[in-house]
């Protein structure tokens, strides 16, 4: 069966036990000697990612200049059955690149350029290592944009965004990543290229770039995008409204939706989030609100200017205390600044912060809001809510002092129960972040074993030794075994017909 | 960010300082994005978050060696990443301390030694300095093999303008001369002071005050900045006991340095309290220039193009304010559209003669950037920018305030 053989082939690798002598003298042979690191002082820097509460000492860094050291690099690694972690800008808060102790860690940074902008087509062509917000300034010049925008977006790259499919703030109208590129390079686990998707719109055949998108580094190594431009829109304004109630918020996020308005983008901050950016970025945020909303609207000037209008009745009638409109494009994005910068801003109020990502039904936003308050108060940590209220798509901050003994333990067990929490609310663990190594216990809880095996199958597909990114994204049948005995629930024991250890 | 500094580092107050700003920072990773070198190199031990990493490591004590070393003279400590970082992280502070402590562990080579030695005992006196600026000019073929930088960095010698009397002046304040400055551009601080003058302000620059520190502080010797410090401020402190209105800068990396006195001296008991009256008085040029009335100079640009440079330390000290683009328009200058203007030019103090082929390399791009719009002139508000830009630009680059005297202008 697949999946056992899947499995057991990626237990193998996770406790596999390479020479690593043997290794670099492998590498060094067909690479430059300065793209292979393998001394402490030199790969303590990449022991991290975004998600910095997890790191590991990777066995070897791979910092390939070229797509052919890339492919030799990942020729050796399989040959001696070696696992390897792709990383691009490391700013993912999933955990997705952290690397192995017994792997490569393969880093895509040096792939900086754009290799191609048609305006024709309104395409452009990317190295992976292309920091996302470089794409759209590149093309600003020509009325154009890329309009996929994790708030992460000045630093993230394209290659990490593909692996997760990053959305951000404008996805709610323009879509995620997987939605705004048309083909990809990528690198087997053999070291073979291969271009998946292409130039037309639709291709026959199963869609394997929507595969490949979001598939964090488990199926291949992206070395090529070809991403999609839109035209910048003649007109965007945002309305900012603050609320005295999170509940009146939550709700106003419904009836915005209900009234037939597709707002580019629609966020909330709840008043500790608003607090802390505040200070980063003076956008003049209402500090003593309980929450305020940020919605923009884009388009034609009638356009715009007639859902503006339908905006601030809405909130209006939702019980809004403070309503403001951008003036121009200037307020527009200090408006937006406080929002991007939220989560490192928690910098300032906090030590530590850990991400959460459960995605919910618009509707039931408030008594989720309301539901990780109380867990706030159960666990005695802080949480700070900065979120695309418009996909329902919740990014709780939990708030923590790494130095404390225990407190990280505590918190990714309070980051587990607001994972639960919006799975009984019909929702999903991660809305656009990744599972990376952070939500893999919980994939046990969204999916039962057969859904897993068949994810265990589309690995084998591309890499049947298991090798690309081991022990991230998609938890072996085992992994959640363990996972399920420790949590019990109503007294039933999840996966019931498993071997429990 | 979880830390575990050493015990006999815990308690320094290097030690705190040091915990504090590790403690600030989430390693999101925003820093690289604004960072010249990891935009450059795409190495992580290149960029703000990588480096911070390398300094943790070391005080966690891990041994370093010449490539935890290397990684950090690479820095241009042009504070990018500072302005970028949403959780407030003081980079620069943090790499003080790492070079500080690396550079107690790890020996250079002898021929950086050397260089170094040379760079602090005679570019920061200006006797020196102009005794071997001279004389480098006459041996100027002779300059060979490490020394070669300062060959090309070496501007053209200048005649000095005279100072303006302004015995009528109701109004005094004090002006840096500091170090290169009076040397290799000695007209910067007579245009200052002539255009103070007609303002009705007398611009002093006494004469025991000199270099700011920046140079000691950068190569890693920090209780020579802070003497530089304490001199220059004994030299002020008669003045600002008369009511000195503010201390000016009109090199914003000496501006960078004069404003962290309060904290370089704050366990000082003898200077802190001086010190940060300083700090608090210390303001670029361009800043207490725009609180004046400047109609009175008039039209002097007459549509004039001029691409503009705003140094990294304008643009990243906290209290350094750039007021250079208004006030430049106001005199009837066109300011050309110059890209990337958060990018070093390379040339950061010492660092272009430490590391020429980064320091170069970002020179070309910064001159491609800016010479893009096609400008009559390139100006810039710091020393160190103006002579590295100078020697390979095309068209004259000046510092701003030339531009405000109408026998310059025209």
């Amino acid at each position: 069966m697949a999946d056992t053989a899947i499995a057991d082939a990626a237990e193998q690798v996770l406790a596999s036990r390479p020479d690593k002598a043997q290794l670099i003298e492998k590498l060094v042979a067909k690479l430059p000697e300065h793209v292979v690191l393998h001394a402490e002082e030199d790969l303590r820097p990449f022991e991290c990612d975004g998600l910095s509460a997890y790191r590991k000492l990777p066995m070897i860094v791979v910092l390939p200049e070229t797509i052919e050291q890339v492919q030799i690099a990942m020729q050796v690694c399989y040959a001696n059955d070696v696992a390897v972690v792709a990383r691009g800008a490391g700013t993912g808060l999933s955990g997705g690149a952290l690397p192995m102790e017994n792997g490569v860690l393969l880093s895509l940074a040096k792939f900086k350029k754009i290799l191609d902008i048609d305006t024709a087509n309104r395409r452009a062509t990317v190295q992976p290592g292309v920091r996302n917000l470089a794409i759209s300034e590149a093309v600003s010049d020509l009325g154009l944009y890329y309009a996929p925008d994790p708030s992460s977006q000045i630093a993230c790259s394209i290659g990490g965004n593909v692996a997760e499919n990053s959305g951000g703030v404008h996805c709610l109208k323009y879509g995620l990543t997987t939605h705004n590129i048309v083909e990809l390079e990528i690198v087997t686990v053999e070291g073979e290229r291969m271009t998946i998707g292409s130039e037309a719109l639709d291709t026959p055949g199963y869609d394997l770039l929507a595969l490949m998108t979001g598939s964090e580094g488990l199926l291949g190594v992206i070395v090529q995008v070809v991403v999609k431009l839109l035209p910048k829109p003649e007109r965007a304004q945002v309305v900012l409204a603050a609320f005295d109630d999170v509940r009146k918020a939550g709700d106003a996020v419904a009836a915005i939706i209900q009234a037939g308005i597709v707002p580019a983008g629609l966020e909330m901050l709840d008043n500790p989030a608003i607090v802390a950016t505040e200070e980063f970025v003076h956008a003049d945020y209402p500090t003593d609100a309980a929450a305020i909303l940020l919605c923009e609207v884009d388009g034609t000037h009638a356009e715009v200017d007639e859902h503006i209008a339908d905006v601030r009745e809405v909130v209006e009638r939702e019980g809004a205390t403070e309503v403001r409109v951008s003036r121009d494009d200037a307020e527009r994005a200090i408006f937006w600044a406080g929002r991007k910068a939220a989560f490192p801003a928690m910098g300032r109020i906090s030590p530590d912060y850990y991400c959460m990502d459960g995605t919910i039904p618009r509707k039931a936003l408030a008594d989720v809001l309301i539901g990780i308050g109380e867990l706030s108060k159960k666990y005695g940590q802080r949480v700070a809510n900065v979120f695309h209220a418009g996909d329902g798509n919740l990014h709780p901050l939990i708030l923590y002092d790494a130095n404390i003994e225990g407190e990280l333990e505590r918190t990714e067990e309070f980051g587990g129960a607001i994972c639960e929490l919006c799975l009984e609310h019909g929702g999903t663990i991660t809305g656009e972040h990744g599972v990376g190594v952070e939500k893999i216990d919980q994939m046990c809880v969204q999916f039962p074993p057969d859904e897993l095996t068949q994810f265990h199958a589309v690995k084998q597909a591309f890499d049947s030794k298991g090798l690309l990114n081991p022990g991230k994204a998609v938890p072996t049948l085992h992994r959640c075994a363990e996972f399920g005995a420790m949590h019990v629930h109503n007294g039933e024991l999840p996966f019931p017909e498993l071997e429990r250890l | 960010m979880q830390t575990s500094i050493i015990p006999q580092l815990r308690d320094t107050p290097d030690g705190e300082e040091a915990d504090r700003i590790l403690r600030a920072c989430t390693h999101c990773g925003f820093c690289t994005a604004t960072c010249p070198t990891y935009q450059l190199l795409g190495d992580e031990r290149d960029s703000p978050r990588g480096r911070i990493y390398l300094i943790k490591q070391v005080l966690e004590g891990e041994k370093p060696t010449q490539k935890t070393q290397t990684h950090l003279d690479r820095c241009l400590t042009c504070r990018a990443c500072e302005t970028t970082c949403p959780s407030g992280v003081e980079y620069a502070k943090l790499a003080d301390i790492g070079r500080d402590l690396v550079d107690q562990q790890v020996e250079r080579p002898r021929h950086e030694r050397v260089l170094r030695w040379l760079l602090r005992h005679i570019v920061a006196y200006r006797n020196r300095f102009a005794f071997f600026f001279a004389l480098g000019h006459i041996f100027k073929p002779l300059l060979v093999g490490p020394l070669a930088p300062l060959k090309q960095k070496m501007p053209p010698r200048r005649k000095a303008l005279a100072w303006p009397k302004a015995e009528n002046a109701q109004r005094t304040m004090i002006v840096l001369d500091g170090c290169v400055q009076p040397v290799a551009a000695p007209n910067t601080n007579a245009h200052a002071a002539r255009i103070f003058s007609q303002l009705g302000v007398r611009l002093v620059a006494p004469k025991a005050s000199g270099c700011c520190g920046a140079l000691s502080q950068h190569l890693a010797h920090r209780e020579e900045a802070n003497d530089f410090a304490r001199r220059n401020i004994d030299a002020w402190w008669p003045y600002i006991e008369d009511g000195a209105e503010a201390i000016v800068l009109t090199a914003s990396g000496c501006g960078a340095s004069v404003v962290e006195y309060g904290h370089m001296l704050r366990n000082d008991p003898e200077y802190a309290e001086k010190a940060a009256r300083v700090s608090a008085l210390a303001r670029d040029l361009s800043d207490v220039l725009a609180e004046e009335d400047l109609s009175q100079l008039g039209d002097l640009g007459h549509g004039r193009q001029v691409a503009y440079h705003p140094p990294c330390t304008l643009q990243n000290a906290p209290q350094l304010h750039d007021n250079v683009a208004e006030i430049l328009t106001q005199a009837g200058y066109q300011l050309t559209h110059v890209r990337d203007p958060h990018l070093c030019c390379g040339s950061a103090g010492t660092y272009s003669i430490l590391q020429p082929t980064m320091a170069n390399e970002l020179r070309s791009n910064k001159l491609a950037s800016l010479q893009a719009g096609d400008p009559d002139v390139i100006v810039t508000a710091n020393i160190g920018c103006q002579l590295h830009l100078e020697s390979a630009a095309g068209v004259p680059v000046r510092h701003w305030i030339e531009l405000l005297e109408p026998a310059v202008a025209a």
